[in-house]
């Protein structure tokens, strides 16, 4: 027994960078001219030519950069400042409590909310239309504005709840709360006192998590597609239009900018490092320096702000969905359509079982296997603690999935599995699900797992139990909360996956976000609102078991009701 | 926990082995297509997954329909995989190829045509030829729609079968619109007067390159130069009336042509937003749909240039390596029946005009599709006036090639 | 890990020469024989080891020490054993009740599986809950217990798991004087009943002049000293 729980951490390592590869090495060759099926036979540097000179790629990717970075720092900024003003506060427990609505949304789903609200022709507009009797929306760009802000604000208002989930896994091992007391009991206003002494304790925590949003937010193609501007587009979307072109020999471009793609991620998140390690050493001297800051009104009113916004756009953006979803004619500037109809849901019902249950064997299976993975992993590090260094080996290359833009190696991923002869087989579409599901798994499990009193192990060995009865009867049940909290997040990302299911299955598992982007292509609002609400509802039923099933299991247990 | 992981993984496996040999389809021979009863008889059993764009509920209904009838007809399964893009069907026949697999595909069709369909021949990714040995083939309009064996002018040489004609029409609010222009120039004189009232998807959009293929066809010299491949002339001197034409017509674009709709759908949505005043479609039965669905309201009527408009026809084709070749054959012989074209033409199930040649077809079939009731914004085929040749594929690569330099990146 | 073993004697728990250091630094270096019954006190400031000490001789020791020396329970070396096979109990100041188990459910954990029969092994749970003084307590919620019952509950939780021997990580050290006392009496009056070698570790003078034995003295200097009791 033990021995398998010695191959986890390997195989949960070669099942995340295995696939990787293989598709890495899928994209690199034909960027340098190797592609038989398409006659490129040897190696050239063509396609980089090709690539240089088309029109406005500098500008392609100064706007990933640009929107990524931005997009990041704010969403950081805005998660650090509500928790530095309002931790331990009601608004903070109320924060929490949205938490899982915001996160069950998809991110295109939101994308196409959050287009809605700030159009020239979105609710917004329209709140101001109806007072000053417009009847057509303004001629100004706001949504695919040149500097892409739109695209920061979808991404801030989805990356905010993320960052905050991680954060909140941090804090009780960062001790968060008394460290807090502490500082201000040290006379320290509530805002500067967390960030000189909680800010430094849980920030390596949450390094990684924060990367991840870097990784994203610079490589985003579906929320890009609906928020970024188009003349010309971030590089992502545009390496999409290439893999896209009837012209097959686009495809070896295609792949150099991909390339180019992963060189920005990677530029980023070393830019993000040394900026960080600037600011350690300039903080150190700002923590030491004594100031207590305690006038902070505005700063605490800023991040109770700010965090609404982010989350008032993503429900906003969800009820006006929900709303297209019912909605008869719905004429410009009336905030609600005049007439309401439930026919385009009762025609698309009947189909959707198989959606559903295809959407819930894939991502279960993902996510059972991931959780089992993961869980492994982690007892494997906890029971070794004792004879080996506690340290996490080459299990730091199970991030490297969100840290890879997904379209650099989504081609070279399906020549893979087409390889292995397991193309259009569930396991396929299943592993290839766990490539991106893991990584999140293992990121929201791993600081409540190791955060876990060792005294509850230790006790529980020296009452005679042996390891295997401890974890199942001790630290299983312990981690009830936050191992559902693991599989819930799970599976929201499996939920959204769109290429993986298509291309890996080869089409032959229709799930709901498949059909979703199928008909988002018809850009009918009313069908994206119907699919765009079964995508959040799946999600949200998962957060939703997350939540109430400890709360039942554990109903007269009160020291189970707060995370340990 | 070990344990229950050892069992786990070892059902994973067992599985992964299981499906992996089940997925290795047995080689499917190429049809005899001498002998149609023994392609009937092949294609029985067989499933055909059937690559189309799915956008659109009306169209995936219809193909269920034809699905279903295959099923009771010829004993042939067919599932539609929805795609959000053709070019995905065309990545996937790629990606097998680079893995080496010549048999037992993932893709058995695909609704394709233009430039994808050129892509594919060109690289050898197509089965084929099987369509004129098909028998519904005698009843394609080949001399009337020329475009049913030039698709963009490129012979389809038997290697994909039409199954719908369409037409470029534009859409205009009547509320809004008193008279709607009829020419590319008498839009840029509207447009002069009702400046942000118009615009087009973003090449190379399909859509949207077809609206610059409209303008170039109106306002080229000679257009019979657009049917030859581009560099056999003076490209440049070919397409300078066009970016004379654009030039006066992007500023006056709405969002001053620094923003672009994705496509030619969201069209429809900006036009029940009022953001614009004028839209077009390559299917004239597709208003109507959208006024019945709430999209438009129905004040909005169809209308054409009085010089003609761009029309194509849609096909579909089978990879090279496709798993159920005669299955696939089969069903697009179907889709070129009266039966299953008549279906396609009405406007309430679809209203995508047939392929079919109506001297050709049997009387009674003839009847009915002189019957069907094509809805307050539908134009009849009579009043949707001349139909222009699509351009040569290599016009354009160069016009979306030069698009892009000049209006790609926004100034 | 531990160097030439000698002959250990048959009863009690001997530490032989066990000497526990960090980095090269030496922490601490004893040698004893807690006798079946007796209870003895290690003494010391923060970081001479104390803790280590325990932690080594129940088997949970975290990688980064170097261990010479041998650990011996009723001459069984068990200082090689995983935790679970040392039957060594230990309680620290904290009682760590597992909070998703009843006070019942806390108990029967411990109960060696060789006690069998749902009957017999409920028995034997309320039994140790009147030697507690808590008849009845066993479907409560843990967290719905006074700091003191808890406290009882993790001593007679040990109990159950029948140790061969006891370690007391500054157990007492969180209660208040009065229920400190109390509580004192009854763990020592509970070890000496079971005849345990027990090893205490603790602060406090006056816990270590209620044991009624040994007090060692561990120094920083690494150096001990032996007084009587």
């Amino acid at each position: 027994m033990p021995k398998l729980l010695k191959y986890a951490p390997g195989l949960t390592v070669v099942l995340m960078v295995g696939p990787l590869l293989a598709g890495l090495l899928g994209t690199v060759l034909p960027a340098f001219g190797y592609l038989p099926a398409l006659g490129g036979g040897q190696a050239s540097l063509a396609a980089w030519r090709a690539l240089f000179a088309q029109p406005g790629l500098l500008i392609s990717v100064r706007l990933s950069a640009t929107t990524g970075l931005l997009a990041t720092a704010i969403s950081f900024g805005v998660v650090m400042l509500f928790c530095a003003a309002w931790q331990g506060t009601r608004a903070f427990d109320l924060m929490q409590r949205v938490l899982a609505p915001i996160l069950s949304v998809p991110h295109a789903a939101a994308a196409f909310g959050i287009a809605f609200l700030i159009a020239p022709s979105g609710w917004i507009v329209r709140v101001f239309a109806a007072l000053g009797g417009w009847d057509r929306p303004a001629d100004i760009v706001t949504v695919q504005d040149g500097w892409g802000l739109a695209l920061v604000a979808g991404l801030v208002a989805k990356e905010v709840p993320f960052l905050f989930l991680m954060t909140l896994g941090a804090l009780p091992q960062a001790d968060g709360e008394r460290t807090r007391h502490v500082a201000l009991t040290l006379g320290y206003g509530r805002v500067a006192g967390w960030f000189k002494t909680v800010l430094p304790r849980i920030y390596p925590q949450i390094k990684l998590p924060v990367f991840a949003v870097l990784a994203y937010s610079a490589s985003v193609v579906d929320v890009a597609m609906i928020l970024a501007p188009t003349t010309p587009a971030p590089l992502a979307v545009r390496i999409l239009h290439w893999l896209s072109d009837p012209d097959l020999s686009m495809r070896f471009m295609a792949s150099a900018a991909a390339l180019v793609q992963l060189g920005v991620v990677v530029g980023l998140i070393a830019l993000w490092w040394g900026f960080e390690k600037l600011v350690a050493r300039f903080g150190r001297g700002w923590a030491e320096a004594g100031g207590r800051y305690r006038c902070e009104g505005s700063v605490r009113a800023l991040g109770a702000v700010a965090a609404l916004i982010a989350a008032g756009m993503v429900l906003l953006g969800i009820a006006g969905l929900a709303v297209w979803s019912i909605a008869g004619f719905w004429r410009f500037p009336d905030m609600l359509p005049g007439q309401w109809s439930v026919k385009l849901w009762l025609r698309e019902l009947p189909a959707l079982g198989d959606d559903v249950i295809n959407t819930v064997v894939i991502g279960g299976a993902a996510v059972v296997l991931a959780i089992i993975l993961v869980v492994a992993c982690l007892e494997r590090e906890q029971r070794n603690a004792a004879t080996s260094r506690p340290g996490r080996g080459a299990l730091w290359l199970i991030y490297v999935p969100l840290l890879m833009p997904q379209i650099s190696f989504m081609f070279g991923l399906q020549v893979f599995f087409t390889f292995l002869g397991l193309e259009r087989t569930l396991v396929s579409v299943v592993l290839a699900h766990l490539v991106f599901v893991l990584p999140y798994v293992f990121l929201s499990l791993a600081d409540p797992f190791r955060a876990l009193d060792p005294r509850y192990r230790q006790t529980a060995l020296c009452l005679g139990a042996s390891p295997d009865r401890v974890f199942w009867r001790v630290i299983l049940p312990l981690l009830t909360r936050p191992v559902l909290a693991a599989i819930a997040v799970g599976f929201a990302v499996s939920v959204g996956q769109y290429l993986p299911t298509l291309l890996i299955g080869a089409g032959r598992f229709a799930t709901l976000t498949t059909d979703a982007v199928a008909l988002a292509a018809g850009n009918d609002r009313r069908m994206i609102g119907i699919y765009g609400v079964l995508q959040t509802v799946l999600p949200f039923v998962g957060f939703g078991i997350a939540m109430l099933v400890p709360a039942i299991l554990f109903c007269r247990r009160r020291g189970m009701r707060r995370d340990i | 926990m070990p344990r229950l992981t050892a069992r786990l993984m070892a059902a994973a496996i067992f599985g992964a082995s299981l499906m992996g040999f089940s997925s290795l389809a047995s080689a499917d021979p190429a049809p005899d297509m001498q002998n149609w009863d023994a392609v009937l008889k092949q294609a029985k059993g067989q499933t055909v997954y059937w690559y189309a764009w799915g956008g659109e509920p009306r169209i995936n209904d219809y193909i269920a329909w034809a699905g279903n009838q295959m099923q009771e007809k010829y004993g042939v399964t067919v599932k539609q995989v929805k795609l959000a893009d053709t070019a995905d069907a065309v990545s996937k026949v790629v990606s097998e190829k680079a893995a080496g697999v010549a048999d037992g595909g993932a893709v058995d069709m695909i609704w394709i045509n233009g430039e994808n369909f050129a892509a594919m021949k060109r690289n050898g990714l197509l089965f084929g030829p099987w369509v004129e040995q098909t028998p519904h083939f005698k009843y394609v309009d080949v001399i009337g729609k020329p475009t049913t064996i030039n698709d963009f002018t490129v012979p389809t040489a038997g290697l994909e079968a039409p199954w719908g004609m369409a037409q470029l029409s534009f859409f205009d609010d009547t509320s809004r619109v008193k008279t709607p222009p009829r020419s590319a120039q008498a839009l840029l004189a509207w447009l002069q007067t009702h400046p942000g009232r118009f615009t087009y998807p973003q090449p190379p959009d399909y859509m949207g390159s077809s609206f610059l293929k409209q303008v170039l066809t109106e306002v080229v010299d000679d257009p019979a130069v657009l049917q030859k491949p581009a560099g056999d002339a003076d490209a440049q001197k070919v397409l300078a009336p066009l970016w004379t034409y654009l030039a006066k017509m992007q500023p006056l674009l709405w969002r001053d042509g620094n923003a672009y709709p994705a496509n030619g759908a969201a069209l429809r949505a900006m036009m029940a937003d009022n953001e614009i005043d004028i839209g077009f479609s390559f299917s004239a039965a597709e208003v109507s749909a959208a006024i019945a669905n709430f999209e438009l309201p129905d004040s909005v009527r169809s209308f054409v240039f009085d010089g003609g408009t761009l029309g194509n026809t849609s096909f579909v084709a089978i990879p090279f390596n496709a798993s159920a070749k005669a299955g696939a054959v089969v069903l697009a012989d179907f889709l070129m029946s009266p039966q299953a074209q008549l279906r396609k033409q009405d406007p309430k199930i679809w209203g995508s005009f047939t392929v079919l040649d109506m001297d050709k077809i049997p009387p009674a079939d003839r009847e009915k599709f002189d019957a069907l009731d094509l809805g307050v914004a539908t134009l009849s085929p009579a009043d949707m006036g001349k139909v222009l040749p699509e351009p040569h594929p290599s016009w354009m690569e160069l016009v979306e090639r030069e698009w892009q330099k000049r209006y790609g990146v926004a100034p | 890990m531990a160097t030439s073993p000698r002959p250990p004697q048959n009863t009690g728990l001997k530490l032989d020469h066990v000497r526990i250091s960090v980095n090269g630094a030496q922490l601490c270096d004893v040698d004893l024989t807690v006798g079946a019954g007796e209870i003895v006190t290690l003494m010391g400031p923060s970081g001479v080891g104390k803790s280590s000490l325990l932690a080594y001789i129940c088997g949970t020791l975290a990688h980064g020490f170097d261990v010479a020396g041998g650990v011996f329970l009723n001459g069984t070396r068990i200082d090689n054993l995983p935790p679970q096979d040392c039957h060594v109990g230990i309680l620290f100041q904290d009682d760590l009740l597992f909070p998703h188990l009843s006070v019942g459910g806390n108990l029967a954990f411990a109960l060696p599986a060789k006690i069998r029969g749902r009957a017999r092994r409920l028995a034997a749970v309320e039994q140790a809950l009147i030697t507690a003084d808590m008849a009845g307590f066993a479907t409560r919620d843990p967290a719905t217990l006074s700091g003191g019952q808890r406290a009882r509950v993790a001593v007679m939780r040990v109990l159950l798991s029948q140790p061969s021997a006891l370690l007391l990580d500054e157990p007492f050290s969180k209660l208040d004087a009065t229920l400190r006392d109390q509580f004192r009496r009854f763990v020592f009056d509970q070890a000496r009943q079971k005849a345990l070698p027990t090893l205490m570790v603790t602060h406090d003078p006056d816990d270590a002049s209620a044991t009624g034995g040994p007090i060692l003295a561990m120094t920083p200097q690494n150096h001990r000293t032996v007084g009587g009791g």
